[in-house]
């Protein structure tokens, strides 16, 4: 059974649909690309799979044990965090408050997941280090680490690498591929990075406030859309 | 000096002073650090305009003051947090808005009943020897359901201040609990408000907060350190207020400005 299951979904403000009739699947260990240009959808979307914006038709179906509040996200960069006090371990124990319903007070396994998240990807020595002190990389770790606690099957990143220079850019992807490859856990990242997107995931999905394209990258790269796509990167760069 | 302050707590109303003072402190403190890092510090300044416009209204229709102005804050603070969440006027105007409205509202019932008299002064101002016996059971009953609403929830409190967008999307119910913040300020100015007066009880909570931020790194610490400052801080600003017969909201509010200079220097030094 899917993880997500989007089926003729339409999400829109005020009278004004900005997505469309949408179908889509996630599988559990897929990764998916969802790409387009801004005010294609892409957020809007990625709201309604989280529960904070209700669709106006169709269905959001989630399965195969995932909950809607049991989705690991890693949230657009906010500029209100820049200078909040809170300790790299702090913020990583939040991603288990989705299990703690009632509950007030985490549980030694709580603390036990926040600390294996922190050291599997490598941000354990900053565990004492205020949040506001790291740099652009290094914070996203450590809301991934957050992500990890929260969930045990999917992933949603949005827009991860913003702002992040190229080389932390790639050590951020590999270690996304890592997760993706050796936990299992299905990813669903929404990027603009579309080389990337084409050259990690196993499914893209180009929003364009219909799906313009849904399916396996490598028929995406075949598609005419995909071409397009592609090829209109390919131009840019060369300039 | 030992002798002034056993004279100081020979007075019953100085002691009330200092109980409802401290209680008041602590919790504004506590309250405030989740309000200063969420953006919503003018929340706390707009609310004690209104605290100030339902006293006016009470005292001229021979109301308890209390019990008028509690309701009507409460009501303006949720409604000032929906004005934010949605709203076609920005949430800074419309604090504005709110604020001076109720203020001139307040000037017009107390020139219209009483007068321009001492009384405005101390509602603007505030008064140490404006504590009653029945604030100060008050203000126990208040700052004890507040703390223990505080740890319960200070983990949830914690997520929809660093990110509550996240919070939402693993389903804590954000909305629950900026109402319950907001309706906690709201007490704690109104019992606030008569000592330091409306226009200084917003202090009470943006000092703390913002001192204790020059230099702790972690929330935990930040929350402790502010309930501290915030209690030592009201502590020596009525002992001034006593001793030079200063008025105490401001003297309150001279001593927080102290402690934010001395921890800023600290925050300087360390880095």
């Amino acid at each position: 059974m899917a993880l997500i299951k989007c089926e003729q979904v339409s999400i829109g403000y005020e009278g004004q649909t900005v997505v469309r009739d949408l179908d889509f699947v996630i599988e559990p260990g897929d990764y998916l690309c969802i790409v387009g240009e801004n005010g294609s959808g892409k957020s809007t979307l990625v709201k309604s799979l989280l529960g904070l914006k209700n669709v106006e038709k169709g269905h959001i179906i989630y399965g195969d044990g995932l909950k809607q509040n049991e989705i690991g996200y890693l949230p657009q960069q906010n500029d209100s965090q820049k200078d909040f006090p809170a300790s790299v371990y702090e913020v990583v124990l939040s991603g288990r408050l989705n299990s703690r319903g009632f509950h007030p007070f985490y549980t030694p396994g709580d603390k036990r997941e926040a600390v294996e998240k922190m050291e599997l990807l490598g941000i354990r020595e900053l565990e004492k280090q205020s949040f506001r002190d790291l740099s652009g990389g290094q914070k996203q770790r450590v809301l991934l680490a957050r992500a990890l606690c929260a969930t045990r099957s999917l992933l949603l990143l949005d827009e991860p690498v913003t702002g992040l220079d190229p080389i932390v850019t790639g050590e951020f992807y590999q270690l996304i591929r890592r997760i993706n490859r050796d936990s299992g856990i299905a990813v669903v990242m929404v990027s603009h990075d579309i080389e990337s997107a084409v050259k990690d995931a196993s499914h893209i999905l180009h929003l364009q406030e219909r799906a313009l394209f849904f399916g396996t990258t490598e028929d995406y790269c075949k598609s005419r859309i995909g071409r397009e796509f592609l090829g209109g990167v390919h131009d840019g760069n060369s300039l | 000096m030992m002798e002034t302050v056993f004279e100081m707590f020979s007075y019953p109303f100085m002691v009330r002073a200092f109980v409802v003072g401290a209680l008041v402190a602590l919790c504004s403190a506590l309250l405030g650090v989740s309000l200063v890092l969420k953006r919503y510090s003018m929340i706390g300044d707009g609310l004690s305009h209104v605290g100030f416009g339902a006293l006016a209204i009470a005292a001229a229709l021979n109301m308890a003051p209390l019990a008028a102005a509690i309701p009507v804050v409460i009501l303006a603070a949720v409604l000032l947090l929906r004005i934010r969440g949605n709203s076609r006027i920005k949430g800074d105007a419309a604090i504005a808005l709110i604020s001076t409205s109720s203020l001139a509202v307040g000037v017009m019932v107390i020139s219209m009943t009483t007068g321009m008299n001492t009384d405005v002064y101390n509602y603007m101002f505030g008064s140490i020897l404006a504590m009653s016996r029945e604030d100060v059971i008050l203000s126990i009953v208040m700052a004890v359901i507040v703390l223990i609403l505080f740890v319960f929830f200070y983990h949830k409190i914690f997520a929809i201040t660093f990110d509550e967008t996240f919070a939402r999307a693993t389903g804590v119910k954000a909305d629950l609990y900026n109402t319950l913040i907001a309706v906690l300020t709201a007490v704690t100015i109104v019992l606030g408000m008569r000592m330091m007066g409306a226009l200084l009880i917003s202090s009470l909570i943006i000092f703390p907060a913002l001192t204790s931020m020059r230099v702790c790194r972690t929330f935990k610490s930040v929350i402790v350190n502010s309930a501290a400052v915030s209690v030592v801080c009201l502590a020596a600003g009525i002992t001034i207020s006593y001793v030079w017969a200063t008025p105490a909201g401001a003297s309150v509010v001279i001593v927080n400005i102290a402690a934010f200079l001395i921890y800023s220097l600290i925050g300087l030094i360390r880095n």
